[in-house]
């Protein structure tokens, strides 16, 4: 019996195993160990930390990197702030069916695929696109008007693939909150900013937390987004890690930026809970 | 004296329903007002009302003579203790008490002070620094009111907050509140569907039915001299019968039920020959006895058999069946002389006509 519930418990880890091993951890080391060398001649490498002088030292390299995380962070803000109304809105205003409607409408941009909708993005904000046309045919413009390829319009794009991964986990946390606390909140004599501020977010806090964490990680990590929507003037960390490893065949230098955004997230993300006083666990538990 | 609350006319409708229809109360400074009725009887929509978060369909809510009804539920001088409590969670025993102070600006020395002194008057001091899931369900029920009782509102609403404790806690919650409330000197209003509840703690109760009061009054005039029949069904036990009115005689009455029984009675409202009533008879106002000689001083007397014995300690009752096939209820004295009682006997009961109360049938 004993031996019979040991085998299970070995054929159940394997694939969680295989997958963490083959998938995740042996890349990285393989990954470290590139980024870690440096091309002396044809076919002869040398341990060296010179890649990553080379990242730090380079002016390009150092600002899109830090770009990349003041922009990720700006995106999860920005999220948080316009999906908190409208996660408070389905968890506690709206009732039965509407409820519903309102939750799968939320869902219903992430049936198409990524690049589709990012499409839908180009198609409303180029030159000749729908809200070009609109301001020419209003007036408001004497001619046609780009809006694509800066950072507001990539911040949009990032925003508006972040959404739902933030409305969900706001729309579960806000729904455990009893409405006879948020009552018992004004019936002391709270007026709405403060039982915002006293009562419903830090009740929210788990789901804000996870959800920015879920959302920051997406927007610094997104190639699609910061590609398409912003163009040559917006460079992203990703899109240099595209560039090393694809068009300049520089691995060495790749596995290091790869490394560098690793390390970042990891520390932002840390900061991020320690800041809000939680830990890991909780955050995802 | 100005009433602390009174109500005039108070009205709510949704939609096509009538939750709250025309009622009209007030309660005198410092006592314990209570409203019991059934679930769905609208109890707690007036509460709703009284407290801010509804609003009502027609008539005023006044707090010590002046109207409330355009002042929000966060200005308005009165705090509610709700059904399961809504202590804020995230929030320690004293951030909980304090909270109502730090939202009237309360200087911060002040608030701790009187923190610990609402601590010290509901018998928990020293507590202030836990986490609310720490407390059991009774200290949470004293946090619950000293949360309100910081703020001094002229009056305390209280949602049956009694209804998730277990029952030996209710009852000695029964009396905690009670002398809170003393203490407090405050008035308290308390919505219950628990009739014990009401006839512990209140000064005066209202029985509310389908959105009406059907009486107010002490708990001795409800059980007492119950105004409707709804009223003498609500409170306590109660044995009914319809029947025919065959003579009258001032108050008094002479009857007989539809299964045959005839009885005298005591009416409540007027009735004549003929008409069609409706009688309940309290099985503690029934005398159980052995032998009929001891029964000669009640109105009505009969012989029965015992169907059913319904021990539950002190509440005990026996099922009796008369000749005609009516059962009726009665309540068991523990003196000891029926201890033996068992299916089968034969018993002999009576009842006075002053405790056979008659109401025109409601129709």
């Amino acid at each position: 019996m004993r031996n019979h519930a040991r085998i299970g418990f070995v054929l159940l880890l394997t694939p969680l195993v295989l997958w963490l091993s083959l998938l995740i951890i042996i890349p990285h080391i393989d990954m470290l160990l590139i980024s870690l060398r440096e091309r002396i001649s044809f076919g002869v490498y040398d341990t060296s930390l010179a890649q990553y002088e080379k990242a730090l030292t380079e002016p390009l390299y150092l600002r899109t990197f830090w770009r990349t995380a003041i922009m990720s962070i700006l995106a999860t803000g920005i999220t948080l702030l316009i999906a908190f109304p409208v996660a408070y809105y389905i968890a506690k205003m709206a009732k039965g069916r509407l409820q519903q409607v309102l939750f799968l409408l939320c869902l219903i941009p992430f049936y198409v695929s990524e690049l589709v909708r990012t499409f839908g993005w180009m198609i409303l904000l180029r030159e000749t696109g729908l809200i070009s046309n609109l301001l020419q045919w209003v007036g408001l413009a004497d001619q046609p008007v780009e809006m694509l390829y800066n950072d507001s319009a990539m911040m949009v794009g990032l925003v508006y693939t972040s959404m739902l991964f933030m409305v969900v986990p706001l729309v579960t946390t806000l729904e455990s909150l009893d409405d006879s606390v948020i009552e018992a909140g004004y019936d002391l004599g709270g007026n709405g900013l403060s039982v915002l501020r006293e009562i419903i977010i830090p009740h929210a806090m788990p789901g804000i937390v996870s959800g920015s964490i879920v959302v920051f990680m997406l927007s610094l990590g997104n190639y699609l987004t910061p590609t398409m929507l912003g163009g040559k003037d917006s460079l992203w960390f990703t899109e240099m890690i595209y560039n090393q490893f694809i068009v300049r065949s520089n691995w060495e230098l790749g596995a290091t930026f790869g490394f560098m955004l690793l390390l970042l997230s990891s520390v932002i993300v840390w900061g991020m809970l320690r800041l809000t006083g939680r830990t890991l666990q909780e955050t995802m538990g | 004296m100005t009433p602390d609350l009174e109500c005039a006319e108070l009205a709510k409708r949704f939609g096509t329903t009538t939750a709250v229809d025309n009622v009209s109360f007030s309660v005198p400074p410092g006592s314990f007002f209570s409203i019991l009725g059934p679930s769905g009887c609208g109890k707690t929509t007036i509460m709703r009302m009284i407290a801010g978060f509804l609003e009502p369909t027609s008539g005023d809510i006044r707090i010590k003579g002046g109207s409330v009804l355009n002042t929000p539920p966060n200005k308005r001088p009165v705090n509610m203790v709700f059904q399961h409590l809504a202590l804020f969670p995230m929030m320690t025993i004293a951030e909980n008490i304090g909270y109502g102070l730090r939202r009237n600006k309360v200087p911060k020395d002040q608030i701790a002070h009187k923190v610990d002194e609402a601590l010290e008057r509901i018998g928990l001091p020293g507590i202030g620094h836990r986490k609310v899931d720490e407390l059991s369900g009774g200290q949470k029920q004293r946090v619950a009111i000293a949360r309100c009782m910081v703020l001094e509102p002229d009056v305390l609403l209280l949602d049956e907050p009694l209804g998730a404790l277990d029952l030996k806690l209710r009852e000695h919650m029964k009396v905690e509140l009670k002398a809170l409330q003393a203490a407090f000197d405050t008035t308290f209003v308390y919505i219950t569907h628990d009739q014990s509840e009401a006839l512990v703690m209140s000064d005066q109760i209202a029985v509310m039915n389908q959105g009406r009061f059907e009486q107010v009054g002490t708990a001795q005039d409800l059980y007492y001299r119950p105004d409707t029949p709804f009223v003498a069904g609500f409170i306590g036990e109660a044995n009914r019968w319809k029947g025919r009115i065959e003579r009258v005689e001032g108050d008094a009455l002479q009857l007989r039920t539809d299964s045959g029984l005839a009885m005298r009675a005591t009416a409540v409202n007027e009735l004549s020959t003929g008409d069609t009533a409706e009688i309940f008879v309290r099985p503690e106002t029934i005398r159980l006895a052995a032998a009929p000689t001891a029964l000669a001083t009640f109105d009505n007397q009969l012989r029965c058999t015992v169907t059913s014995i319904l021990f539950n300690g002190a509440a005990s009752r026996v099922l009796v069946q008369d000749n005609v096939g009516e059962t009726l209820e009665v309540t068991l004295p523990q003196s000891g002389e029926f201890a033996a009682l068992k299916r089968g006997d034969t018993v002999h009961i009576g009842w006075g006509a002053a405790q056979a109360t008659c109401f025109r049938e409601s129709v």
